[in-house]
């Protein structure tokens, strides 16, 4: 019962990691600093890995297994404690966020071997690792908030690590920005629930909410904090409207993408809604807005996805929507189902950056696609292990993604909240997704050479970066069979598992998975396949004249439906030009400094004038002298008088 | 008797031409003198009162005074002889290091 007792081990563990690094470390040694950064976090996951095995000596009872360590803010009536609780959503977070988190560390020792900024690296990466255990270990809205904006925070050094380079310090503002809107509306939705229940206290929140009737009537409290909890995930998970920030977090390392930006931090916001999903089952219209707004995100990022050529582009968008896939689990109900997608995914979506990352690596920093091709031959590890992630993705049967994507799209066609319209765009979706794949993969590895063969010379990465990439490809490929059974018309064992922190998704009885097997999503990928081999391995030339026939559309599609700019027009810049003529020039530079500047200057006209008394003459001072003698001398009199 | 009025008279004159002296007069000794009348002036003021009221407070002022001045007059002509050493000169005109 050692770390059932002392929870507060494992997220303290990378942080004491990135204290040794940050202040001790600047003329450590490459080996020393590897040992503090991948020590840490390793004893961090042995520590969950022991936690998991007392975790299951817990009677039911005792689960949520919550221990408060001391008082953080006690005001009023908020009391906030540092708390931890761990169920199997926790747990189940913790395994992912310490695993794929080391494996990413150990990936970045090659990575970022002859980086200048090594230590800071790790030091960063270590911070991050603490803050997400937080988030994911907090037993209050509080605390987990602290996580979510210290990631965040992490996330913002990260992006702009290399920040002699302007375009990453731009994207770290940006990242930091669109997130401060979402969390805006995190923190009104807290200060809703907590003018409701007077608590934020997951256990006491969720049991008031689940007394409470479910609002189908209209918009009650418990759907105004779901929606703004719901905007708080937007900003974080990166979807409609505040995804523009992911494709450009791109700037940052690769390895911080797979695990910031693809694993771990942008399935916060997910974590999040499953974490609230008591208060979202209240509220059906949270819900509709919860699925809406996945799908919607899930298809228009994977169009962007279809067009773009820089390979980590790629991969952003195609986070993205697949964070979208999440929120249509959540939104339809199936809670366990998007929670199975966050897992899979995390799996293989670390796995194609790491990949992605390694062909960059062997090209010597090459991004886009374009001056790719052929690479197979040269990498081979790196393109199974690859393959295996596109496979997993584009939800080929039997790999990870296959089990979770079709569990999402089996509760939009089956459960409870099923809708026909999502669940047709969930699989068009689907379709999409299985292209722009293999249209990545067969760009990156097939056909012809199109990079110069002489001055690039192919080579494949180092073991300490294969080893993650293999891990991970095992996971991708075997991930899902923990849902394998209900293929055959048994038990989901994963739903089984979280089953009783987030139900059931309630599509048991309604089908199987075979049924899903020959169903839509299958063949969806399946014509995307095709398609992506059509038209990159058959027929190279075709896209060139499709894009050309197709101009408007294209420009269009690649100019990423032109947001950004839309966004730039419609806020950034009236935000900009009111803030410098009125709020610049006009209340801070006529007002506040007019103010002191105006009082300095006045004392120091004042002074201007009065120092000619002063002049240094003997004869004036006389003269002041009997000035004041006669002065005095009438008001002497005139006193008497 | 010469009535009182005289005296004060002759004293504000006195002490008018001092005051003239000590305002326009440019030569340190000059103005040093002129400070001397004043002090004098005020002198025969008080010993003409002294004498019309019958009181001797005013004639012990007056020693006072004089002693006073007697200082004065050492410790100021130490310092006209330091400027005249210092600028060549004796116009104080001339004595403006803290000007600005």
């Amino acid at each position: 019962m050692f770390v059932l007792d002392h929870l507060w081990i494992i997220p303290l563990l990378p942080l004491l990691g990135a204290a040794l690094n940050g202040i001790f470390g600047r003329n450590w040694p490459r080996a020393a600093t590897n040992s503090v950064a991948l020590g840490t976090t390793g004893l961090s996951f042995l520590a969950t890995a022991e936690l998991a095995r007392e975790f299951f000596g817990l009677a039911a009872s005792q689960i949520p297994w919550t221990h408060s360590y001391f008082t953080w803010i006690a005001a009023g009536t908020l009391r906030a404690d540092y708390a931890l609780q761990v169920d199997q959503l926790t747990l189940l977070m913790l395994l992912i966020v310490t695993g794929v988190g080391w494996l990413i560390h150990l990936y970045s020792t090659g990575y970022m071997h002859d980086d200048a900024g090594y230590r800071r690296f790790f030091t960063y990466l270590n911070l991050f690792m603490f803050f997400m255990l937080t988030l994911v270990l907090a037993a209050n809205y509080t605390l987990l908030f602290v996580g979510w904006e210290g990631v965040g925070l992490c996330s913002y050094l990260l992006i702009g690590f290399w920040f002699l380079k302007k375009t990453a310090t731009d994207a770290g503002n940006k990242a930091f920005w669109v997130n401060r809107v979402g969390d805006f509306g995190f923190l009104l939705g807290m200060f809703l629930l907590f003018r409701q229940f007077g608590t934020l206290d997951f256990a006491t929140v969720f049991d008031k909410a689940s007394a409470m009737p479910a609002e189908t009537g209209g918009v009650g409290i418990l759907t105004a904090a779901c929606l703004l909890l719901l905007m708080g995930a937007t900003g974080k998970s990166a979807q409609i409207p505040l995804y523009v920030w992911l494709p450009d977090a791109m700037e940052g390392p690769t390895p911080v993408s797979a695990l910031i930006h693809a694993a771990t931090m942008v399935a916060a916001g997910v974590y999040m809604v499953a974490r609230s999903h008591v208060l979202f089952l209240h509220a059906p219209l949270a819900m509709t807005a919860v699925a809406t707004i996945g799908t919607l995100t899930a298809f228009f990022a994977a169009t962007i996805a279809l067009v773009q050529t820089d390979i980590k582009k790629v991969l952003a968008y195609s986070t993205i929507s697949q964070l979208g896939y999440m929120f249509l689990g959540c939104g339809v109900g199936a809670f366990g189902a998007g929670v199975f997608h966050l897992m899979t995914h995390a799996f293989f979506k670390a796995l194609l950056f790491l990949g992605a990352g390694s062909v960059m690596h062997s090209l010597g920093g090459e991004q886009d696609m374009r001056r790719m091709g052929g690479l197979y031959k040269a990498i081979p590890w790196t393109y199974g292990t690859m393959l295996a992630a596109t496979l997993a993705i584009a939800g080929t049967p039997g790999f990870s993604g296959f089990f979770s994507k079709d569990a999402i799209l089996l509760a939009a066609h089956d459960g409870p909240y099923s809708n026909a319209f999502l669940y047709w765009l969930g699989v068009l979706t689907a379709g999409i997704t299985s292209f722009y794949m293999f249209r990545l993969l067969f760009l990156t590895f097939h056909g012809s050479p199109r990079y110069d063969e002489h001055s690039v010379h192919v080579h494949e990465s180092p073991s300490n970066m294969l080893v993650p990439l293999v891990v991970l490809a095992i996971l991708s490929v075997a991930g899902g069979w923990w849902a394998a059974p209900h293929l055959f018309g048994g038990a989901d064992l994963f739903e089984r598992f979280i089953g009783p922190v987030l139900g059931s998704s309630g599509t048991a009885a309604a089908g199987t998975l075979l049924e899903a097997l020959l169903g839509a999503p299958v063949i969806a990928g399946i014509v995307g396949f095709l398609l992506a081999w059509w038209l990159y391995i058959r027929r190279p030339e075709a896209p060139a004249e499709m894009a050309k026939s197709l101009n408007a559309l294209y420009r269009l599609v690649s100019g990423k439906y032109f947001i950004d700019e839309l966004y730039g027009a419609v806020i950034v810049r009236p935000l900009v030009a009111i803030s410098t003529s009125v709020l610049w020039h006009g209340i801070d530079e006529r007002g506040i400094d007019g103010a002191v500047n105006g009082i300095a200057q006045g004392a120091g006209e004042f002074g201007e004038r009065v120092r000619h008394l002063n002049s240094g003459n003997t004869r004036t001072y006389a003269t002041w002298v009997v000035f004041g003698a006669v002065l005095l001398t009438i008001v002497l009199v005139w006193m008497r008088g | 008797m010469v009535p009182i009025s005289y005296y004060l008279a002759l004293s504000a004159v006195l002490f008018g031409l001092g005051v003239l002296g000590f305002v326009f007069k440019r030569n340190i000794i000059t103005i040093f003198m002129a400070i001397e009348l004043m002090l004098n002036a005020v002198n025969l003021a008080f010993v003409a009162f002294s004498r019309a009221l019958g009181q001797l407070q005013g004639q012990v002022f007056v020693f006072f005074v004089i002693v006073v001045a007697a200082a004065e007059a050492a410790v100021g002509l130490g310092i006209v002889i330091l400027i005249a050493r210092n600028r060549q000169s004796l116009n104080v005109e001339r004595v403006n290091l803290l000007k600005l």
